[in-house]
């Protein structure tokens, strides 16, 4: 399998305010692969993941150094449009955060707002999502039903939905299970694995056994430094760095 | 010990009494005035009395003027401060930078929300009816009290949008949407029933305001229906105004039977605005 690189960041830097967050971050992401970002709270890492697709520019007082490269476009270049790498690149949050409007209208919105008002293609495009983010089959009958309605493990999967109803190209998941019970939890994994055949996903999450179980490449954040990048495998097998070993055996954070 | 747990009981009962006649005072003095009012003017409300011009002979008059005037100040009024309101409320909550000028003008905007209503007619005389030559028309009267108002529309339209999560515009602009269509789609319309609830309270303030209006030259003594928006008015607390200070007595029961009115119209504001909000409270939880 020839693994083409999605992202490339190099002399990665962000502040908030005063507070410096993350310091020189190098890393490359591959293609159709599932990349883990783990570390302790107040890492970095989900700073990390919003800067891939430009959500710490709502943040007033955000500021950056370094590049960062979508197939070799620069995001934080003058030419490039936060609204289409958004499209691009899509995200789902750590709180499931549906609209308050029907199960139908959450995913077409993506669409509506790029001007698609076509029912037949705004129909199939809420059958295709809700099949892919494996939700279907519990809300096919109630498309028009209030999103908020739903549980929280459903509300996740629409919230999925709704992402890949855009067509990106990435998925960006924040911390996705932290807020699910363990059998919703199970069934976003499931998913995540099944995405990566057509998506790039790159997840942050503080369950290193999730990262064990889904990822391909992991990444550990400590102090807002990129400690350790490999193979997930052996990243918990063999960590070629001492602190990712005593994170990774629990000895803290 | 024992002695200081009864002071204590005995401290707390005297404060639950005086808690509750501060309650009742108000209740009290709240329902005698309504029932004095009921008992004086309800028998003078009728079609005539609602349908008919003021009139020099007290039996004969009627408040149809000062209505249909209250209608068209309020209409026009409702039409100038709600999209001036909530533009403002949009442009400080959801774009302007949080710095010292944006502090500056909210502070700005909660002094005027407490300056009196008679200076806003002074300010509506020298700029509307003089500046501006709109003259004593409904315009000038309807931009008075628009001015008057605005601060609460704004204060409240951004409470009401200040309580949308963030959660709901960064899945938005995840999506790709752009910062209007964030506001336009999914902000607006989740705030928009907190918004109406506090331009309806505005504008029931407004229905009741006489000094701004007698201040910029509203007539006292109407016996035509305004056409245009260029047209002399009056409106209900001036016409109220007008009849009390006269010494018959049966102009004192038309007073009352014009209050009836008025309070009926700000009784049906208010409900519509608590109906609202319960509606808003019971279909979204966050």
């Amino acid at each position: 399998m020839v693994e083409k690189d999605v992202f490339s960041v190099s002399g990665l830097n962000t502040w908030y305010g005063e507070k410096h967050i993350l310091r020189d971050v190098n890393l490359a992401i591959k293609e159709r692969c599932v990349t883990a970002l783990i570390g302790p709270s107040g890492c970095g890492k989900s700073t990390f993941l919003r800067c891939l697709n430009r959500m710490n520019d709502l943040i007033p007082d955000f500021r950056m150094e370094g590049s960062i490269l979508y197939r070799d476009m620069d995001i934080y270049s003058r030419e490039s449009d936060p609204i289409d790498i958004r499209r691009r690149i899509g995200m789902v949050f750590q709180k499931p955060n549906p609209f308050p409007k029907s199960i139908y209208r959450n995913i077409t919105y993506g669409l509506e707002i790029f001007g698609i008002k076509d029912r037949g293609v705004l129909d199939e495009a809420v059958e295709r999502s809700l099949r892919k983010a494996a939700l279907w089959d519990e809300v096919k009958d109630n498309l028009h039903q209030n999103a908020l309605t739903l549980s929280g493990g459903q509300q996740q999967r629409l919230c999925i939905a709704r992402a890949i109803a855009v067509s990106p190209e990435v998925i960006l998941f924040d911390e996705p299970c932290s807020a699910l019970d363990p059998v919703a939890t199970g069934k976003i994994e499931d998913l995540i694995t099944e995405l990566k055949r057509d998506y790039t996903v790159i997840i942050v999450t503080h369950n290193m056994q999730q990262a064990a179980r889904i990822s391909d490449y992991t990444g550990f954040f400590m102090m807002g430094r990129l400690v350790e990048f490999d193979i997930t495998r052996k990243v918990f097998t063999a960590p070629s760095n001492k602190l990712t070993e005593d994170y990774i055996t629990g000895r803290f954070g | 010990m024992g002695d200081t747990v009864r002071t204590n009981r005995t401290r707390d009962m005297v404060f639950f009494i005086i808690a509750l006649g501060a309650t009742f005072t108000g209740l009290l003095f709240l329902s005698v005035l309504i029932v004095d009012i009921l008992m004086d003017g309800l028998g003078r409300i009728d079609l005539a009395f609602l349908t008919s011009f003021p009139s020099r002979k007290p039996e004969r008059a009627g408040i149809l003027s000062a209505l249909v005037g209250t209608v068209w100040i309020m209409g026009l009024t409702a039409l100038f401060s709600f999209p001036l309101g909530v533009g403002a409320a949009i442009y400080l909550e959801e774009y302007a930078r949080k710095n010292w000028l944006s502090r500056l003008i909210e502070i700005n905007i909660a002094n005027l929300a407490g300056v009196p209503s008679i200076i806003y007619g002074l300010l509506g005389l020298s700029i509307f009816v003089r500046t501006l030559d709109l003259e004593r028309s409904l315009l000038s009267g309807a931009l008075t009290l628009t001015l008057l108002i605005l601060p609460i529309i704004i204060i409240s339209s951004r409470e009401a949008l200040r309580a949308i999560p963030f959660s709901i515009r960064e899945a938005s602009y995840a999506i790709g949407a752009t910062r209007w269509q964030t506001i336009y789609k999914q902000v607006l319309p989740s705030a928009m029933p907190g918004i109406l609830t506090g331009t309806i309270l505005a504008l029931s303030r407004a229905i009741g305001e006489t000094a701004p209006l007698i201040t910029i030259g509203a007539l006292t003594y109407v016996a035509f229906l305004p056409e245009t928006i260029f047209d002399p008015f009056t409106v209900l607390p001036i016409q109220i105004f007008n009849w009390v200070s006269r010494p018959q007595k049966a102009f004192a029961i038309n007073a009352a039977g014009a209050i009836i009115v008025l309070l009926c119209i700000m009784l049906l504001l208010n409900s519509i605005a608590i109906y609202l909000r319960y509606r808003f409270q019971r279909r979204i939880r966050w």
